[in-house]
């Protein structure tokens, strides 16, 4: 298939996007990243019955806090798919790059290289 | 136990404007079950505070630390020495645990974290809903151990009211009427004659409004 994402996208498995908390996604974003975007199966499909769905609350949960501190909630995103769509993955890849790139930089990052 | 809601980060943001160093402090037990304000919470709280600041460009100190109770004289001490550092400090426990903190740490603001709302129980996650309203003179030996004072809209000790209608409350069709409860209940377990004796007036003096009560417990005083 040889399909390519962007190198900007830096890959964190979790054994079920139920396991994603509010606090990694913060963290990330304290840490300097520009966006997160998870990623998890397709609604129904959750080996764990509701973990995607969990993670999708937390997302937005994340946005709402993300939004009040001026980060910004639409550097989060949350995606399904199922394993056997690349292409599809390879597509969400683009499209959060796309988003981050018109937000720009996580202005903690700059405010952070700023007092250094 | 205590069932608490989170305050919007807005709000809290407001309360510690100007700031410099900031303790976020959890409580490791009822609060922590509703949610609102154990070691998870301080986490996130903490985080969006210091998001925030940084990104407003301000220098501000963020310390998380989550104590087992904020109710209670000895655990409270566990930050006595680091407590003065602060220029405000957040407290995540219930309303008990804010005034306890503001009693014991005088030289500094202490803000409430979580709106405290009722004493309640885990319906299921993310559903807590009221069970008590610490009266003070319990009744629910002769109710069939469902509450008429927290759970009936009208706190009325001989029911049902002429609002109860198919098992609902006239305040909220999706609200069980305590009564209908109480009468299904006593039914199922034999018992209807204790629904039969009337209730005589309540002695209200337990209750708030007497003002703020006390358990003195001499047997257990040291």
């Amino acid at each position: 298939m040889r399909l390519t994402y962007p190198t900007s996208i830096k890959i964190v498995r979790v054994p079920c996007t139920g396991k994603v908390d509010i606090i990694h996604m913060l963290r990330a974003f304290e840490k300097g990243a520009d966006g997160v975007c998870v990623i998890g199966c397709m609604e129904g499909d959750c080996h764990f019955k509701s973990g995607n769905f969990r993670a999708r609350k937390r997302v937005e949960q994340v946005q709402k806090i993300l939004t009040t501190v001026g980060i910004g909630g639409d550097r989060v995103k949350m995606y399904n798919l199922s394993s056997g769509e690349g292409p599809t993955f390879a597509r969400y890849a683009n499209e959060i790059h796309e988003i981050i790139m018109e937000l720009g930089p996580n202005p903690i990052k700059l405010k952070k290289k700023q007092a250094a | 136990m205590i069932v608490a809601d989170k305050k919007p980060v807005e709000e809290i943001i407001e309360y510690v404007q100007g700031c410099k160093k900031i303790l976020v402090l959890g409580c490791n037990e009822c609060v922590t079950v509703c949610e609102a304000g154990g070691k998870k919470e301080v986490g996130v709280l903490a985080s969006a505070l210091r998001m925030y600041f940084l990104n407003q460009g301000e220098d501000v100190k963020i310390d998380e630390v989550t104590l087992e109770r904020q109710c209670d004289h000895e655990y409270l001490e566990e930050i006595r020495d680091v407590a003065d550092e602060y220029d405000a400090i957040v407290s995540l426990a219930c309303g008990v645990g804010v005034q306890f903190m503001a009693e014991k740490y005088h030289s500094v603001p202490i803000y409430p974290g979580v709106n405290t709302c009722f004493l309640g129980a885990t319906e299921q996650r993310g559903l807590w809903t009221e069970r008590c309203q610490a009266c003070g003179n319990c009744m629910l030996a002769i109710t069939g151990g469902i509450c008429p004072v927290s759970r009936c809209a009208k706190r009325i000790l001989n029911g049902p009211c002429g609002g109860s209608s198919n098992g609902k409350c006239e305040i909220d069709s999706n609200l069980d009427c305590a009564w209908q409860l109480i009468i299904d209940r006593l039914k199922a377990l034999g018992r209807l004659e204790d629904y039969e004796k009337i209730c005589s007036i309540k002695d209200w003096s337990t209750d708030r409004a007497g003002g703020p009560r006390k358990v003195v417990r001499e047997d257990v005083q040291i």
